[in-house]
């Protein structure tokens, strides 16, 4: 019976409404723990220039095949030079700074993901929306085409792109890789409005005549907010996948370096076999981050968005 | 019929009245109140344990099935019937579990104390379920005739063979009015009514003591609802099995009921033979229902209004009715009333009555 | 069968002309969007590697009878997929005079072989994993184990895969790091040649195991989750049926079937990784083909390659169309 005068009391409910706020679904620790990681990768975008001159990630502007600071045992017949502070994580073989290339190649394969994820995101949502609404054969033709899209390998297609394009930069690639990111928001979208329109709050309120316009963005958005992020981040690490994968081909950005393209590098002057881990290691490094900080912010906001897949994890 | 029913059954390991047939047992008196206990349920609380109070959904509850009986469970939504139910079966999905008291199986069994294995050997031989909702209950990708078929082979024993289980499962159909073809069919293939029927003949399978029947007609329309009504008596008077009845609808129960319990809050408010709950009800709760029950001649106006039950984590001290309650005394804001026998076979919790024992 | 009505075949065969005519008419589009005049573009770079190319006179003769490059848009388009789908794909541009479908076939079966191979017994594993996770009764030993075996689950496969030739070959020295199998055995059916593919396939094929199987496994613990709070289990659990049965009969069989759905689904993305996973190992099938074609600039194989994957995949996708209504009875009843 004392719960019943705590209640009562202005402290307690303070607290009772802090501790509502913190059962927030949206505070999920994989979520946020995932999201922290993705903003410490991103940093790069601020400090990278600060802390080294970005032309050193450009061919020829340091020595050749330097080890990393820290090797003081290394193979000089392979024709590896001393460590040296100015090249603290070492260069590789035709005189790239690899601090600089990381520096550097992060924020552009960031970029990527982003452009591509983003407007994959708007044109498969809207399409989505389009087809759960409209039904009928736009919804036929809108979720075939979809379907095929989704069945097509997009990175095979987009090597064949690629190859022919003369000179490919972010950008470019970014629309390109939305080219194949916008059926998987389409489908996720579209499953969603169908299942929310059988819900009777959305026909309720079409009877107290909201207009569809309404319905979608007052009614259905919150509902669909989870699922639509969740989307987002999947979609973001699908396209810096093909992305990275395009480039580890050896297609895509040439000049400035990105991720995958210093892998490709790598991969080109058998890095891997003549022992310059520091070549391939720091760009893998960078992108087991950045899908690491992806799949814990998609797994997270699958939980946000399905409370039961919550409730078995504090059993 | 029922001989029939329990040919092959009389090997099964059986907790209670184990090798009897049902024309063996006791007949069944016509107001179906012989005295002999299939289920005693004594002092059982079951909360939902949530961050900041606990949910005490059954509160105290006690009472007795008999054989042979159809016990009526009322009561609003959300007052604990199916975790009554729940708790019997020892089915309580999580957070839910039960805090306190005993159920008794034939009285030697205290299935609160049973875990694993015997739990397991207990479940559908003894005390079998027919399901709230049969629309989801029947797994879609078994046919039919599996999914009755694994329950009877789990509990068989020794094995009946592929054939004897068919002939089963066909006189089983018989009893609940299913046509043969059903067998072999998938539980998308049925309508309601007959997914309904398939769970009431796989309830009888085994031929249990007590089936709990949890608002079975409830997603039916009227004219399936009383078939489906009719084939719970009909297993009841054929069968002699005791059944638990959960439901809202005061019309229905009435037609089908021996007794009837009604539960407010978590708790047993009123017990009595149906007539009795009809026509002189006590609890001024059970009244306020009673006179709720619309009938086509005249339009009655709503005395009960819904969502007025208080916090149900922070139960009031006292009579569990008194917000509701328009008899409300001094007494009944201090101390709670407990269930007790004021006329005979009628027990109700109410300080109305005290002077009465 | 049941299951396979004739609308549900009819519906699945259209499906997969229409991934293949798409998928066909994007590599027909992609070098005219790009170039202004594939023959000029075409016959340009060929010039640029004049030196490498034997015969160029004769190859494009050929090449321009073959597309047909003086005759208008249309008429090119429907020769073009004339001869694609008659595996008529013409001639290599860097192996001449070897075609395009020669080439391709004699790689094909390595990776159809291992990619079938991975894919498999990642879908069992993960699946497994994602089963027990969810179950309630996994003895607990067991369950703390499972989601260690999640920690691949993001990484792109073939950056698993330098980290296994890293540690593996270069290392431990335990493994073979690249090709399909060693030079100095004799290719056959012979024991020591299959002993000696299979542990050449043992890298490349964990690579896509231990990457897939996380997100398997995690797709299947929310299907568990969801099948576990199904009215059936309840009602399995009331029958008093066995832990084993119901996590089979009731669970896994029916948490299952959304899984070979996404199964489907997921095969193109999978066989695009592969590409790449086998260039890492310079694995001797179409990836690293591929690879090879991007760098001598053959756009005849290229476009092959990319044809025959986006086929590849098609057949997969219809196998398991195919299959679905058997394991799922409700299928033949759906309206869609
Ligand atoms: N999983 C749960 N967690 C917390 N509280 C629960 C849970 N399940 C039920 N309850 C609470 O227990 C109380 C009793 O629920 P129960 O389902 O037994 O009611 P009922 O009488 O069967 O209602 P209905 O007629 O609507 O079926 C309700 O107040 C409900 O809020
Ligand atoms: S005890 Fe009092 S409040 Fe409760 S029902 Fe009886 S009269 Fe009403
Ligand atoms: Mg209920």
């Amino acid at each position: 019976m004392s719960a019943i005068t705590a209640d009562q009391n202005p402290p307690a409910q303070a607290m009772t409404r802090l501790k509502a706020r913190l059962d927030s679904p949206w505070i999920n620790a994989k979520l946020i723990s995932g999201l922290l990681l993705l903003l410490v990768v991103a940093t790069t975008e601020l400090f990278g220039p600060l802390i080294v001159d970005p032309k050193l990630a450009l061919i020829g502007s340091s020595p050749t095949n330097v080890v990393p600071f820290w090797v003081t045992n290394f193979d000089k017949k392979q024709g590896f030079k001393a460590p040296n502070l100015e090249h603290p994580l070492g260069t590789e073989s035709k005189g790239r700074d690899m601090l600089a290339v990381v520096l550097v190649g992060t924020p552009r394969t960031l970029r990527v993901g982003l452009i591509g994820a983003t407007i994959g995101l708007i044109v498969g949502t809207a399409l989505g929306f389009i087809a759960g609404f409209a039904g009928g054969w736009v919804d036929t033709v809108i979720s075939t085409l979809a379907d095929v899209m989704l069945t097509i390998p997009g990175l095979a297609v987009l090597i064949v792109i690629a190859s022919y394009a003369t000179e490919l930069e972010i950008v470019n690639m970014g629309l390109i890789m939305a080219l194949f990111a916008w059926p998987l928001p389409t489908r996720v979208i579209r499953a969603q409005v169908l299942s929310l329109r059988e819900h009777g709050f959305i026909q309720l309120a079409r009877l107290s005549g909201a207009s569809t316009f309404d319905i979608m963005f007052k009614e259905m958005m919150p509902n669909l907010l989870p699922f639509l992020a969740a989307s987002f981040t999947e979609t973001v690490a699908l396209v810096i996948l093909a992305t990275i994968g395009v480039e580890t081909l050896g297609l895509g950005p040439t000049r400035i370096p990105t991720l995958g393209m210093t892998i490709n590098n790598a991969l080109q002057q058998a890095a891997i076999f003549r022992g310059m881990w520091w070549w391939w290691g720091p760009p893998i490094v960078m992108l087991v981050l950045i899908f690491v900080g992806l799949f814990l912010m998609t797994i997270g906001l699958d939980e946000v968005a399905n409370p039961r897949l919550r409730k078995v994890r504090t059993q | 019929m029922s001989e029939e029913l329990n040919q092959g059954l009389g090997t099964a390991n059986r907790a209670g009245n184990r090798e009897q047939t049902a024309a063996e047992r006791p007949p069944v008196s016509p107001n179906g109140l012989d005295k002999e206990v299939v289920l005693a349920i004594r002092n059982l609380s079951v909360v939902y344990p949530t961050r900041e109070a606990s949910i005490v959904a059954v509160n105290d509850v006690s009472f007795n099935i008999f054989k042979g009986e159809l016990l009526g469970l009322i009561g609003e939504s959300g007052c604990g019937k199916t975790t009554t139910a729940m708790a019997i079966l020892r089915l309580l999905q999580p957070p839910g579990m039960i805090a306190g008291g005993e159920i008794i199986l034939a009285g030697k069994t205290d299935l609160v104390k049973l875990e694993g294995a015997q739990l397991q050997a207990v479940r559908w031989r003894d005390v079998a379920l027919i399901p709230q909702g049969a629309m989801n209950s029947l797994n879609p990708v078994m046919r039919v005739h599996e999914q009755i078929g694994d329950a009877i082979d789990a509990h068989v024993t020794p094995r009946m063979s592929r054939d004897e289980i068919k002939q089963r499962i066909l006189t089983l159909f018989g009893l609940v009015g299913l046509p043969a073809r059903t067998f072999d069919l998938y539980p998308h293939e049925l309508s309601g009514g007959m997914k309904q029927r398939v769970c009431i003949a796989m309830a009888i399978a085994l031929n249990p003591a007590l089936v709990v029947a949890d608002e079975p007609t409830s997603a039916l329309d009227v004219i399936v609802q009383r078939i489906v009504a009719q084939n719970l008596l009909d297993i009841k008077n054929r069968l002699g099995v005791s059944i638990l009845l959960i439901g809202h609808d005061m019309g229905l129960m009435a037609q089908l009921a021996d007794r009837m319990a009604v539960m407010y809050a978590g708790n047993m408010v009123e017990i009595a033979p149906a007539r009795t709950i009809l026509t002189e009800p006590l609890h001024p709760y059970t009244q306020l229902l009673i006179e709720a029950v619309p009938t086509i001649k005249t339009r009655k106006p709503l005395k009960l209004t819904e969502g007025l039950t208080h916090d149900l984590r922070y139960p009031p001290p006292g009579c569990i009715f008194q917000s509701r309650c328009p008899l409300v005394m001094e007494v009944c804001r201090r101390v709670r009333p407990p269930l007790k026998e004021t006329k005979p076979q009628h027990q109700v919790a109410c300080h109305l009555y005290d002077a009465l024992q | 069968m049941r299951g396979l009505t004739g609308k549900y075949l009819l519906k699945r065969f259209g499906m997969f002309v229409l991934t293949i005519w798409l998928g066909m008419t994007i590599i027909f589009i992609i070098p005219r969007l790009a170039v202004g005049d594939p023959t000029s573009a075409l016959l340009g770079r060929l010039m640029s590697k004049g030196g490498n190319v034997e015969n160029s006179a004769e190859l494009i003769a050929r090449w321009k009878d073959r597309f047909g490059l003086d005759q208008p848009l249309h008429i090119q388009y429907v020769r073009y997929l004339y001869n694609t789908i008659t595996f008529n794909q013409g001639y290599s541009l860097s192996a001449f005079p070897a075609t395009v479908d020669d080439l391709i076939q004699r790689t094909l079966p390595w990776t159809i072989g291992l990619l079938v191979v991975a894919t498999l017994i990642s879908f069992v594993l993960g699946n497994a994993i994602g089963a027990l996770m969810a179950w309630r009764g996994t003895p607990r030993p067991v369950k703390s184990l499972l989601p260690f075996s999640l920690v691949f689950t993001s990484i792109p496969a073939f950056m698993l895969g330098i980290l296994l030739i890293w540690v593996f070959s270069l290392t431990l020295n335990l493994l073979p790091y690249a090709g399909g199998f060693d030079r100095k055995v004799s290719p056959g059916w012979n024991p020591e040649f299959i002993l000696n593919v299979a542990r050449h396939a043992i890298l490349p094929a964990l690579a896509v195991v231990l990457v897939r199987m996380g997100s398997w496994a995690l797709g299947m613990r929310g299907m568990m989750i969801t099948a576990d709070g199904e009215d059936y289990m309840v009602m399995a659990q009331a029958k008093g049926l066995s832990s084993g049965r119901r996590f089979w009969k009731y669970g896994v069989r029916n948490a299952i079937l959304p899984q070979v759905t996404a199964l489907g689904v997921a095969i193109g993305s999978i066989a695009g990784g592969f590409i790449i996973v086998e260039q890492i190992f310079s694995y001797p099938g179409i990836g690293s083909q591929l690879f090879r074609a991007i760098q001598d600039n053959d756009y005849t194989l290229l476009q092959g390659i990319v044809f025959y994957i986006i086929v590849g995949v098609a057949i997969a996708v219809l196998i398991l169309d195919l299959t679905y209504p058997l394991i799922d009875p409700r299928i033949s009843l759906k309206k869609n």
